[in-house]
Order: C-alpha cells, then sequence, then structure tokens
C-alpha cells in the first residue's frame, strides 16, 4: 500500500479528535507518514474530516489524542514550542485570511521581520522577488481590497513562502474563487510541486490531484479509506465509498 | 457597480449640502436685513440727522423698546455682575481647565485599563483549550474572574457613588482631589472601554488569528499586529463616544469638592445669586466642547474609511 518514499516529514499516529466530550468523531484513528518533497492531495466528502486533519498538522486544531511528528519533534507534546514549528509550516486557507489593514508588501513582510528572520530590506527583497514569480510585483502596494480573489490566493501563497517553510498546507485554495479565476492559483500549486515543494493538499480539484498528486488520500468518516498514487486511485478504485465518491465528481 | 455607488454617494453627498444651505440661507437672509436696516439708518443719519435722532427717540420712549432697552440693560448688568466683578470669570476657565485635565488623564487611563481587561477577557475565552492544566491556568482563570467582577461592578454602580467611594472611603488619607477624580474616572472609563474594544476584538474575522498563528505568531503577537489593528478601526467612533461621555460626567466632580466647570458655575450662582446665566454659560461650553470633539471624530472616521479603499 505504502507508496512514501524518501525522508519522512510528517508522520502522524493514530491521530483522533473528538467534539462534543465523545459524541462527534471528526477524525477517529489517522495514521499516515508524509515525506518531504511529496505532493499528497487529500479527498473526501463534505464533513469527511480533511479539513480537521490537515489543520491537525500544525495544530489550528488540537487534537484529542494520537501524536504528529515533524521533523523529528512531537508537536503534540506540551514541552514543544508549536509557535517555533508553525514558521517552517505554511497554510493556505480557503478564505485568503490576508490581512486588511496592511498593503500586500506589508502582509509578506511582517512575519518574517517581526519573527526576526530577516531583516526589513531583505524580507523586502525576497516579497517583491516571490511577487515577480506569481506575476503581482506591480500589486506590493496596494490593500487586499483591491484585488481579485485570484490574485489575492496567489498574495496568500507567497506570504506563506515568505517565511521559507519546509512543508505547506493548503485548505481548500480554490473553493472560494471564481470558476476562471481557479486556473490561475492551480499553476503556481503546480510550479511549487515542480519546485519540490512538500505539499499537503485538500481540494476538489481532480484534475490537480490527477496531474500534480504524488499521493491521493480518500477520507471518509474520519478515516483514511484508501490511498494510493492518483493513477490508481481514479483508474482504478477498490472501496465502494470511494467508487461513488469519484462517480458524483467526475 | 463601482460607478453606481460612487453615483449615489454624490447624490447623498449634494444633499447633505442643500439641507445644510438652507440653514444657512435663512441666516443670510436675517443678516442682511439688519445689515440694510443699519445701512439704512447709517444714511438717514446722513441725509437728515434731527430726523433720524427723533426717529430713535420715539422708538427708545415707546413699550417696545423700553423693554427691549430695559431688558438689554439689565442683561449686561447680569453679565457683569456674575462674570466681570470680582472676576467670577475665572472660576469657570479654571474649572474648564480642571475638567480638560480630569477627563484627558481619565482617557488614558480608561483605553490602558480597557485594553489590558479586554485582552485578557477575549484571550480567557478563546486559550481555553490551548492551555495545560497547572498554576499558569489557574493564576490566568483568577484574573479573568478579577476582570469580570471589575466589570460587573463598575458597570453596576453609579459613577457619583464610585468617586464617593473614591475620595471618602479609599483614598480618605489623600487631600489630592484632581488625582483621586482622575483615578476614580479612569478606572469607571475602563470598564466601558474594555466591553468596546472586546467586542471589536470578537468583531475580527477568526481567520485573521489563524492565518496570524499559522505564520508562526504567538497568541500576543497575533493580537498586536493583526487584531488590535483591525478590531481599533471598527470600534474608534465607539470609543470617541466613551471619551464625549466622560467629558460631560466629570461633572459630578463637585461632590467631593473639585472646582471644576460644573462647579465652577455653582460657585458664582452661591455669590451672586442668579441661576440663569451661569448655568445656561456652563451648559453652552459642554455643547461647543462636544460638538468639537464630536466633528473631529466624524473626520478621523471619513479619513480612516478612505485609507481602506
Amino acid at each position: 500500500m505504502s507508496v512514501n518514499q524518501g525522508e519522512v516529514l510528517i508522520s502522524v499516529k493514530d491521530l483522533k479528535k473528538y467534539y462534543n466530550g465523545d459524541e462527534i468523531h471528526a477524525l477517529d484513528g489517522i495514521t499516515n507518514d508524509i515525506a518531504k518533497g511529496e505532493v499528497v492531495v487529500v479527498i473526501g466528502p463534505s464533513g469527511s474530516g480533511k479539513s480537521t486533519f490537515l489543520r491537525s498538522l500544525n495544530l489550528l486544531e488540537r487534537p484529542t489524542g494520537g501524536t504528529i511528528t515533524f521533523d523529528g519533534i512531537d508537536i503534540t507534546s506540551p514541552q514543544t514550542d508549536i509557535n517555533q514549528l508553525r514558521q517552517k509550516m505554511g497554510m493556505v486557507f480557503q478564505h485568503f485570511n490576508l490581512f486588511p489593514h496592511l498593503t500586500i508588501l506589508r502582509n509578506m513582510t511582517i512575519a518574517p521581520m517581526k519573527l526576526n528572520k530577516l531583516s526589513k530590506e531583505d524580507a523586502e527583497k525576497k516579497a517583491l522577488e516571490l511577487l515577480g514569480k506569481v506575476g503581482l510585483a506591480d500589486r506590493a502596494n496596494s490593500y487586499p481590497s483591491q484585488l481579485s480573489g485570484g490574485q489575492k490566493q496567489r498574495i496568500a501563497i507567497v506570504r506563506a513562502l515568505a517565511m521559507d517553510p519546509e512543508v505547506m498546507l493548503f485548505d481548500e485554495p480554490t473553493s472560494a474563487l471564481d470558476p476562471e479565476m481557479v486556473g490561475e492559483v492551480l499553476e503556481v500549486m503546480k510550479q511549487l510541486a515542480r519546485d519540490g515543494m512538500t505539499m499537503v493538499c485538500v481540494t476538489h480539484e481532480m484534475g490537480f490531484a490527477r496531474e500534480v498528486g504524488t499521493r491521493v488520500i480518500f477520507m471518509d468518516e474520519g478515516k483514511i479509506i484508501e490511498e494510493n498514487t492518483p493513477e490508481q486511485i481514479f483508474t482504478n478504485p477498490q472501496n465502494e465509498r470511494l467508487k461513488t465518491f469519484l462517480q458524483k465528481v467526475l | 457597480m463601482s460607478e453606481e455607488t460612487e453615483v449615489t454617494e454624490k447624490k447623498s453627498r449634494s444633499f447633505k449640502l442643500e439641507k445644510s444651505s438652507r440653514v444657512s440661507i435663512l441666516f443670510a437672509v436675517l443678516c442682511l436685513l439688519l445689515a440694510a436696516t443699519c445701512v439704512g439708518y447709517a444714511i438717514l443719519l446722513m441725509v437728515d440727522y434731527d430726523y433720524a435722532i427723533t426717529l430713535l427717540r420715539v422708538y427708545s420712549d415707546s413699550q417696545i423698546g423700553r423693554v427691549l432697552i430695559g431688558g438689554f440693560n439689565d442683561f449686561l448688568a447680569q453679565i457683569k455682575l456674575n462674570f466681570i466683578d470680582k472676576d467670577r470669570w475665572t472660576y469657570l476657565v479654571k474649572g474648564l481647565l480642571v475638567t480638560f485635565e480630569v477627563t484627558f488623564f481619565a482617557t488614558l487611563i480608561g483605553i490602558a485599563l480597557g485594553v489590558i481587561v479586554a485582552m485578557i477577557r477575549s484571550s480567557h475565552d478563546k486559550l481555553e483549550e490551548e492551555l495545560r492544566p497547572g498554576f499558569g491556568k489557574v493564576l490566568f482563570d483568577l484574573i479573568d474572574n478579577i476582570c469580570r467582577i471589575y466589570l460587573t461592578v463598575i458597570r453596576g454602580t453609579p459613577t457619583v457613588v464610585q468617586l464617593m467611594i473614591a475620595y471618602f472611603i479609599i483614598f480618605a488619607a489623600s487631600n489630592n482631589k484632581i488625582l483621586i477624580a482622575i483615578l476614580a474616572f479612569g478606572i469607571n472609563s475602563g470598564a466601558y472601554v474594555a466591553e468596546i474594544i472586546r467586542s471589536g476584538i470578537m468583531s475580527v474575522d477568526p481567520g485573521q488569528t489563524e492565518a496570524g498563528r499559522s505564520l508562526g505568531f504567538n497568541y500576543i503577537q497575533t493580537m498586536f499586529y493583526i487584531v488590535i489593528p483591525q478590531a481599533f478601526k471598527t470600534v474608534l467612533p465607539a470609543l470617541a463616544n466613551e471619551f464625549i461621555v466622560l467629558i460631560k460626567e466629570t461633572s459630578v466632580s463637585g461632590y467631593v469638592g473639585l472646582q471644576d466647570l460644573t462647579k465652577g458655575g455653582d460657585i458664582i450662582r452661591s455669590q451672586t445669586y442668579s441661576a440663569f446665566l451661569p448655568l445656561i454659560v456652563v451648559a453652552a461650553v459642554y455643547l461647543v466642547i462636544v460638538l468639537f470633539f464630536t466633528k473631529l471624530v466624524s473626520l478621523l472616521e471619513g479619513r480612516l474609511r478612505n485609507s481602506e479603499r
């Protein structure tokens, strides 16, 4: 079953997340290893726990049980400085979550500067370079409200990249976009994958999963039902639930 | 779409202009009438001096003229008695300075206290599950409870009573009335400011906090760099309003013998036994100050709104 190769970056063991005491099992024992350079695509029906799983990886969601090891450090342990580790995990949200009171440039430089990673000049230089890569260098001094959805999401991606993360987490990055803007965001993500970035991506874009993903995880009811290479998942699904899911979305 | 909104904006603006210009037109017409009468009388003076003087005599001897002139003389006498004799106007000026001093420093204390209490209250609720049990959590719970009690007691009792408790009980040993008033009004205002700021913090999209945390900021950094600047913008009008309320609230300072503006008017009244002028002037001064700050706030608000575009 395992299609992992290379050095393990994130190791998840028996991850559980319960709400309302013991009533709702959003995550019900997830175990998975994510290796460096992998592009893992998580798919599944809504309410399957895929977003919760992704958000648990940088502890935006506190798991009820189980462990997550990142770079050899158990991040679920109370002794770990999670803020330090989150600097190495970029995250892109469905609703962009750009800071509306700051210009694009400040959006991208505030974290590297205030967290003492880079000087003002270096941070700005780096931000402009990244903006150039996604074709938005001329918007450096605009405010988020002046941009389109696709532009906002591209900015959100480079904002996370400005921190030099080891892994990028994408939480349905194209779900809030107008259809004609999905392409420009996916293009940036594809480029990122080609550059060798480790990515975990919750998405409904099956085309992206097939083209860029190195591994697809299908989740339902808080469990991993099936995982395999995109080819196997899409052409030769094993599980019944995966089959019905694919019938609906493809 | 954007053009449309611009057009409606322009419309509303021109409507506002119309409304205010109607008042000013009325005012201008009245002024013109007065000026025309003056000019007309001046011409009459030049053309036929004697007739003009006779005319004035006849009118000032008439019933209406006497009442008007007598009333005016009385009015002048009242002003002289209440404000000029024995330099009584200094009560008002000194009082006004005290009012300003108390309001200014009380506002500073109020904002500092309000921000701290708001941070504690809102972060206690948000950090509930992130904190591990232990001494820190117990301490945090304790501080949060103290804040709750502070808010309940301060907002549940009248300001005058708090001021008197501060002066006659808590700081009974001290006689520095201004300092005690500043502290009492500052602590009072802090409770209201705290709730205003807390509502602002809660109005900021939780996604903003998540984005900040995901970049590696800790909770406090996220609050200061991301959440509070956005919250501040939304609560600025409410904060300014609190400041304006505080200016008027300080008028009860007289209860502890502090000579603020209101007390200044009161002293004049007790010396001259006339209530009308001192009280009306005191009210007018408050009104002018409040109008001034209201205008200032609306200007500031407009600028803040523009900066978002």
